[in-house]
């Protein structure tokens, strides 16, 4: 769980970093445009109109983590309610709602994304209302799946033959039963989630300036990379830290619960 | 087979009718149209080009022609491109985003199944201890960061390749966005091979084939990589999803003439016909490459024929 050390101090960082720095993310330093790692005062220098690099980067984190948290919670709700219900009611129910989710995976989910952001305009909460709507399938195609085996267990029947109703038995017996396989996957889908903003982001679409994310970030970089390729380095190593470190704690903690 | 198939396709037209349907919807309700420039138009030009687009008579109407259209191949002028209809736009862009695609699938399967292969002859080995870490690292970094790297690496440091434009079909600059597109898919299949074959290895009818003295090669390509492989057919279908988006923002990286670039400069603009088309158009391949998941499923595993 070394990834999940790692995890903690970048989001510490990202959460306290910026108000120990003596720039804002969005303030320009009319003295030092483009200046190199180490120059007074910035560390990590200064981007193409002058702003300080590390706040940036931090500040960028910040937005990516908290649109990734917030989208990630928003699929895990809907993933678990929607793959509770099916599994739990089964039958034709069950058939419709899964036939739902199969449609649904059939989609270019990325372009429903940016249909949306298109459609809706570019604001950081549709953004990650967005991707939570569309990030909540495999979610509930996996809740599914373990409330269906958890339905033929003793206790279960124990519980049914005590009086208890079905929203009861859903909730204070199967749903405890299902918190570590549905906080594995919590963990997978903030990367995925993450990727998707930082895509967006890249392309324009995403979150939008003076605000700043990874994504964002990356693009400078790369525009900028054959001059300072530390501007690309800086925030695209952040981002491949987070992707892995979240991938590789996400797989550990569902092996650890399917297996 | 043909059952299958059927039944796919029948699953496959409401997806599809779906997709056209909020599209269009949402592009329709939007705020903002495509006639909102930075200067406001005079009205009566305004209204003459609302006229021309007909795009003055109810939802409902304006949706029943579009079908009709679309189903004549008909996708309407582009509104950004003026001197463009849609359909010439995806056929000058298609070709493009294809190329690329099927080019990073091929390599994706060669890289992945091939390290996958070699990592689970000798389980636990170092190879394999690579090779898992690698694929998990490779599937986990999106092409949008491995593109600016590959580039500056190979282009810029090393210049080995071409870095961005492919205005004479100059193969070696396909060569960077290629890789960059393949990489993480080829992670994926790396590990679902991997993972496949180690667990064929341990089968009884590998362990029958090793007794009667077959030799490892034929054992291994003959009897374990085709039982190994069903998991990598079922995994063809979402990964030309990955490939289709991920094309999308390397075309936009290395100034590809692609569809991806096309749509992604729609999506900035509101050009709503210019988008549908795209949204339906990889719909309708991602909805093709499942199906041709399913077909190698059923042919690597007979019993799921059905």
């Amino acid at each position: 769980m070394r990834a999940l050390w790692i995890i903690g101090g970048i989001v510490l960082a990202a959460i306290l970093g910026p108000f120990m720095l003596p720039w804002g993310y969005d303030v320009i330093d009319w003295n030092w445009v483009r200046a190199p790692a180490f120059t007074q005062g910035h560390l990590l220098g200064t981007d193409s109109i002058g702003r300080d690099l590390l706040a940036r980067t931090l500040v960028g984190t910040r937005v990516t983590l908290s649109v990734a948290a917030a989208a990630a919670l928003v699929a895990l709700v809907i993933g678990v309610a929607w793959g509770a219900v099916a599994g739990w009611v089964g039958g034709r129910t069950d058939e419709a709602m899964m036939r739902v989710v199969d449609a649904l995976y059939a989609l270019p989910f990325m372009f429903v994304v940016i249909l949306l952001m298109v459609v809706f305009g570019r604001s950081i909460l549709l953004v990650f209302l967005g991707i939570g709507a569309v990030e909540w399938l495999t979610m509930a195609r996996v809740v599914r799946g373990q409330v269906i085996q958890l339905k033929t267990r003793p206790f279960i029947t124990a519980a049914e033959a005590a009086g208890a109703g079905g929203a009861a038995i859903l909730w204070r017996h199967v749903l405890p039963n299902i918190a570590g396989v549905a906080m594995a996957y919590l963990l997978l889908t903030v990367p995925q989630v993450v990727m998707v903003e930082s895509f967006l982001s890249f392309l324009g679409l995403g979150v939008q300036e003076p605000m700043t994310s990874l994504g964002i970030l990356v693009k400078e970089g790369a525009d900028e990379m054959d001059i300072r390729p530390l501007t690309l380095l800086v925030p695209g190593g952040l981002l491949v830290t987070i992707l892995v470190c979240l991938t590789l704690a996400g797989e550990r903690l569902r092996d650890r619960f399917t297996a | 087979m043909l059952t299958l198939i059927l039944r796919r396709l029948a699953t496959a037209i409401p997806t599809l009718f779906a997709v056209i349907l909020l599209s269009f919807l949402l592009m329709r309700l939007a705020p903002g149209g495509p006639f909102d420039g930075e200067r406001p138009l005079d009205p009566a030009t305004r209204e003459a080009l609302v006229r021309a687009y007909a795009m003055d008579t109810s939802l409902a109407e304006q949706f029943i022609t579009y079908i009709g259209k679309v189903l004549r191949g008909d996708f309407g002028p582009s509104l950004v491109y003026r001197d463009f209809t849609v359909t010439e736009l995806v056929a000058k862009g298609l070709p493009v985003s294809l190329t690329l695609g099927a080019l990073a699938l091929v390599l994706a399967l060669f890289i992945g199944i091939a390290t996958g292969l070699r990592a689970a002859i000798r389980p636990g080995g170092w190879t394999d201890r690579v090779t898992g870490i690698g694929a998990t690292i490779l599937t986990a970094v999106p092409s949008f960061v491995t593109a600016p790297l590959l580039v500056l690496v190979f282009g810029l440091w090393l210049r080995l390749l071409p870095v961005s434009g492919w205005e004479d079909g100059q193969w070696s600059a396909l060569i960077l966005p290629v890789f960059a597109l393949a990489l993480p898919v080829a992670g994926g299949v790396a590990k679902l091979t991997r993972a496949g074959l180690a667990s064929a290895l341990n089968d009884d009818h590998v362990r029958t084939a090793r007794a009667r003295g077959l030799s490892p090669g034929r054992v291994l390509f003959r009897h374990a990589l085709r039982p190994a492989l069903v998991p990598v057919a079922s995994y063809v279908g979402p990964a030309a999803a990955g490939l289709l988006t991920g094309a999308v923002v390397i075309e936009t990286i290395f100034a590809l003439p692609g569809l991806g670039r096309y749509f992604v400069q729609g999506a900035l603009n509101r050009d709503y016909p210019l988008v549908m088309a795209v949204v339906m158009l990889y719909a309708g391949l991602i909805i093709l490459f499942n199906l041709l998941a399913d077909i190698a499923y059923g042919w690597l595993d007979p019993r799921a024929r059905g």
